[in-house]
């Protein structure tokens, strides 16, 4: 176990940078999750930690080293891969015994080991089983099997549940929370799932175009993003963002809308974010501006209605009880000063002041 | 291109080594010499060489020997492509039909892909030797002359038969294979629309195999350009009277037999653009399918 | 399908009885020298000599192969038949095995190293394809001459072992061997020996066979390499030594110790290809595509 430290870590591929300098402390025991969209360099930081990929500028300590030049094996790494990588010639035994072997441990050591971490993965019927003989979720338990035995400074994994279905996903996310628990090992993950990044972390990285935006916990990133890139990405459905203007205490909306808010935000034009799930419905009030449904999906305990802001087109996305869900055509009115608001900068989305409903 | 690799410099090198080595001293350094000796002129002793540009081309290609060579191995080659490829793609779909026994069959098919070619020249020679052939008698019986060692159109059809039969194996493994790789739905849509069997083959099958066939095509032609020395050296030595006296075996006789240095190395450098052209045209094709990364 | 007044059924089957009976004529005529030869060898001189030859093997065979054996050869060719055979042997397996060893490493430097003029290295071995022997036997024998290579097994062999069909082959396989695996054993701890030793090699396997019967095949079958480089018939291979019998034949040529030969010298490489036939067909297919 260690903690590691990313400093300023640059990549670029023939002269261009794609992860522009990203600095994260994780410390030992923690587990950390790198979430954002596809192509914004989560992948790659992952990789420049395991020493597969050569880092451009910067510095990767792992427990007291720097490693930045040292091969994969000699950081005490373990790995467990998107597809698995399982060698498709040994039995789950052999695979996860392969780089005790290489360690040059005693074949006592090794099945000790191998027995240990294939009784906590629920993997003793199949140690003599070759990989294309189990499922799917028994070659991702194989996978994290042949990461545990190595007992080593960190555990890397690269979005391990992606080939897996919902179901069997949850499972094993549950499974993953469960082992960190019990052997308390460095962790950083990496997954473009943001409920994995929620449930699983002690601490998110949330990345965009090779920048980490945000570095916290996971309320924290949901309660007070650093930016509306982050207030857009994590959160289901997506926060409503739009273009408003602070005039003295009154926000002007889409349409025209003027609504008075209790703790305003810097006069000047801003862009407004409300969660579907913060949004409070008023019979009227100053506070309160008309919105449209257009269309409503039931989910069972709750029901979204897809609104329009009366007289525009921005749209508007609204939680509202499942029990009592309205219809189309159906008019509310929503209440600012009674729903949790963010607002942004509108030059470069970043984070203004933190707006509490009173 | 691969996203991970061994960060090691030197020892690509030592792997390299000596596939690099054999492949310079024995492919590279002769061909050279093959393009120096075909524009030079050595005296009648060997001792000294003059350069004398492209004479020994001019010389070669005015040649009526060589001119005959160019015509033997032109038909010769369309006759053992053609024949061989026909053979063989008749035989590849009647074996589709066949549910059981295929094995059977295939193994039986393959066995002349592993004779050497002047052996499947001298087992045709056996057979149709004109003294004891046990072939050559029934057409001696029905009043035909037939006689490979004295008579040149004889000589031609032996030599073809046995380079056709020893590639027939190689285009039926190629047809068979090309021939599974086609969607059964295919054919059963084909059906659906009511098309006959022989008209599903001609604008489905065979349209749909032309990838196959076309890299045969090369294939065999090479074949008979080059591999089929030995089924001339060994039955025929080019006659009688230089009726089958292809390109390969003169450059070898000219060179070997005769000791005309710089007109063999003249015809090998022909012979190679030829192979070049062959292979480019090959791999231009063969990109278009198989993706190299 | 059916033609009008047929039921689909029938229209079938009498395809397939077709079918069978065209294969049938296909596997007599590819099949019938190799039998006829394997006949010949089974009967005295004086039947041989007095055509047609019976279509059933004859009963001379014990004593038409002991005597081949024991020296019948030598008097016609100047060497035993068990030379010849030992010859062609360690030719066939030393360009087969050869060739296994060097295209493996090249390829491998190729495909998992980067290294300057990688593909320069690549595509000089590519261009081997395009110089086959017969394109360049007068400068190549040179060669041989000069490195002294004539009449010996080095040079027998050597040139014949760089081949830019097996690295090919081999490259192409290990293209397709997944980037994570790779990733895998380096975090594992394997480095370049190791990731071949225990993970390459046993996945290369099935390759390995076909290329190997492809190869094999390939030596025993040589004609023109021993040709230019052996004078001495110590040195000859069966093929080339058959070559000889019969192009010195004349009315006292022992026909059948000829056939008997003929026979030995087809006989091992039609057993590795029908005994292999799995790897053999697979590697033939896809070398070429």
């Amino acid at each position: 176990m260690a903690r590691i430290e990313l400093q300023d870590v640059r990549k670029s591929y023939a002269g261009q940078e794609v992860i522009h300098g990203v600095t994260i402390d994780i410390a030992n025991g923690e587990f950390v999750v790198i979430v954002g969209p596809s192509g914004c360099g989560k992948s790659t930081l992952l990789r420049m930690v395991a020493g597969l990929e050569e880092i451009s500028a910067g510095t990767i300590r792992i427990g007291d080293r720097v490693v930045n030049t040292l091969e994969p094996r000699e950081r005490n790494i373990a790995m467990v891969f998107q597809n698995y990588a399982l060698y498709p010639h040994m039995s789950v035994r052999d695979n996860m015994a392969y780089g005790l072997k290489i360690a040059g441990l005693s074949k006592a050591d090794i099945d000790a080991a191998v027995a240990r971490a294939a009784s906590m993965l629920e993997l003793e019927p199949f140690l003599d089983r070759k990989p294309r003989a189990l499922s799917g979720g028994q070659r991702q338990r194989v996978a994290m099997g042949r990461a545990l035995v190595r007992e080593p400074a960190a555990f890397l994994l690269d979005e391990p549940l992606s080939n897996l279905d919902a179901k069997l996903r949850v499972q094993m996310r549950l499974q993953i929370k469960d082992l960190h628990l019990r052997t308390g090992q460095t962790t950083l993950y990496v997954t473009h799932d943001q409920v994995e990044a929620m449930t699983l972390a002690d601490r998110l990285v949330v990345m965009d175009r090779g920048i980490a935006q945000q570095i916290a916990t996971p309320h924290e990133v949901y309660t007070t993003p650093a930016n509306e890139f982050v207030a857009g990405f994590i959160g289901s459905p997506a926060m409503n963002i739009f273009d408003v203007r602070s005039e003295g205490g009154i926000l002007v909306l889409p349409g025209g809308h003027r609504v008075t808010v209790a703790d305003p935000p810097p006069d000047g034009d801003l862009r407004l974010g409300l969660r579907p799930e913060d949004v409070e419905t008023v019979s009227d009030g100053a506070d309160a501006f008309p919105v449209v449904i257009h269309s409503v999906e039931w989910l069972g305990a709750d029901a979204y209605g897809y609104c329009v802001i009366d007289n525009s087109d921005t749209q508007l996305t609204v939680r509202m009880p499942g029990n009592a869900p309205a219809a189309r055509g159906d008019r509310l009115k929503i209440s600012l000063s009674r729903s949790r608001l963010h607002f942004f900068s509108k030059e470069d989305g970043r984070r203004l002041k933190a707006q509490r409903a009173s | 291109m691969r996203r991970t690799v061994f960060p090691h410099k030197l020892l690509p090198w030592l792997l390299l080594a000596p596939q690099l080595a054999i492949t310079l001293i024995f492919f590279y350094w002769p061909a050279a010499q093959a393009f120096r000796q075909s524009v030079l002129k050595e005296d009648p002793f060997g001792l000294s060489s003059a350069f004398v540009g492209l004479a020994n081309f001019r010389k070669v290609l005015s040649d009526p020997a060589y001119l005959n060579a160019v015509q033997v191995t032109v038909v010769f080659s369309l006759l053992v492509a053609f024949s061989a490829l026909a053979i063989a793609l008749f035989l590849a779909v009647q074996a589709e039909k066949i549910i059981r026994g295929k094995g059977f069959y295939r193994t039986m098919m393959i066995w002349p892909y592993a004779v050497a070619p002047a052996i499947a020249g001298m087992l045709w020679l056996f057979m149709f030797n004109p003294s004891f052939g046990t072939l050559a008698w029934p057409l001696r019986q029905i009043g035909i002359n037939w006689n490979p060692l004295l008579d040149g159109d004889d000589a031609m059809i032996l030599v073809v038969a046995a380079a056709t039969w020893k590639q027939i194996s190689y285009n039926f493994l190629f047809f068979v294979a090309g021939l599974q790789a086609i969607p059964k739905s295919l054919l059963e849509a084909a059906a659906i629309d009511g098309a006959s069997r022989r008209h599903a083959f001609w604008t489905i099958v065979f349209p749909l195999l032309t990838p196959t066939t076309f890299f045969l095509l090369v294939v065999n032609t090479v074949y008979a350009l080059f591999d089929t020395f030995g089924i001339i050296h060994a039955v025929t030595g080019g006659g009688p009277g230089k009726s089958t006296e292809t390109l390969v075996y003169k450059v070898y006789n000219d060179g070997f037999v005769n000791l005309i240095m710089g007109d063999s190395a003249a015809q090998s450098v022909i012979l190679m653009v030829i192979v070049i052209a062959l292979t480019a045209f090959q791999f231009r094709f063969i990109e278009r399918r198989v993706h190299y990364g | 399908m059916a033609e009008p007044g047929q039921s689909p059924m029938a229209a079938r089957g009498l395809a397939r009885t077709m079918a069978h009976f065209w294969m049938i004529l296909g596997v007599i005529i590819v099949a019938f020298p190799i039998y006829y030869v394997f006949i010949a060898s089974t009967h005295s001189v004086q039947t041989i000599l007095r055509p047609p030859l019976p279509l059933l093997p004859g009963p001379e065979a014990a004593e038409n192969y002991s005597d081949a054996f024991s020296g019948g050869i030598g008097r016609i060719g100047g060497v035993s038949l068990w030379r010849l055979l030992g010859n062609t042997t360690l030719i066939a397996l030393g360009i087969a095995l050869g060739k296994i060893a060097i295209s493996m490493a090249s390829a491998y430097a190729i495909v998992f190293f980067r290294f300057p003029f990688r593909m320069a290295c690549f595509w000089l071995i590519f261009i081997t394809l395009m110089l086959p022997v017969e394109v360049r036997i007068q400068p190549t024998y040179k060669v041989m001459v000069d490195l002294g290579l004539i009449d010996t097994y080095a040079g027998l062999i050597l040139p014949l072992i760089a081949s830019a069909t097996a690295t090919l082959l081999f490259r192409q396989f290990f293209m397709t061997i997944p980037d994570e695996l790779l990733e895998a054993a380096r975090v594992d701890g394997a480095g370049p020996w190791r990731f071949f030793k225990d993970i390459l090699w046993p996945l290369s396997l099935t390759n390995v066979a076909a290329i190997f019967v492809i190869q094999f095949i390939y030596g025993w079958t040589q004609y023109l390499w021993p040709l230019l480089v052996t004078n001495s018939n110590e040195m000859n291979t069966i093929v080339i030594a058959l070559k000889k019998m019969i192009s010195f034949a004349d009315a006292d040529t022992p026909w059948n110790l000829v056939m008997v030969t003929s026979v030995l010298a087809i006989l091992p490489p039609i057993l590795v290809v029908v005994l292999m036939q799995r790897w053999f067909v697979k590697g033939l297919v896809e070398t070429e595509k």
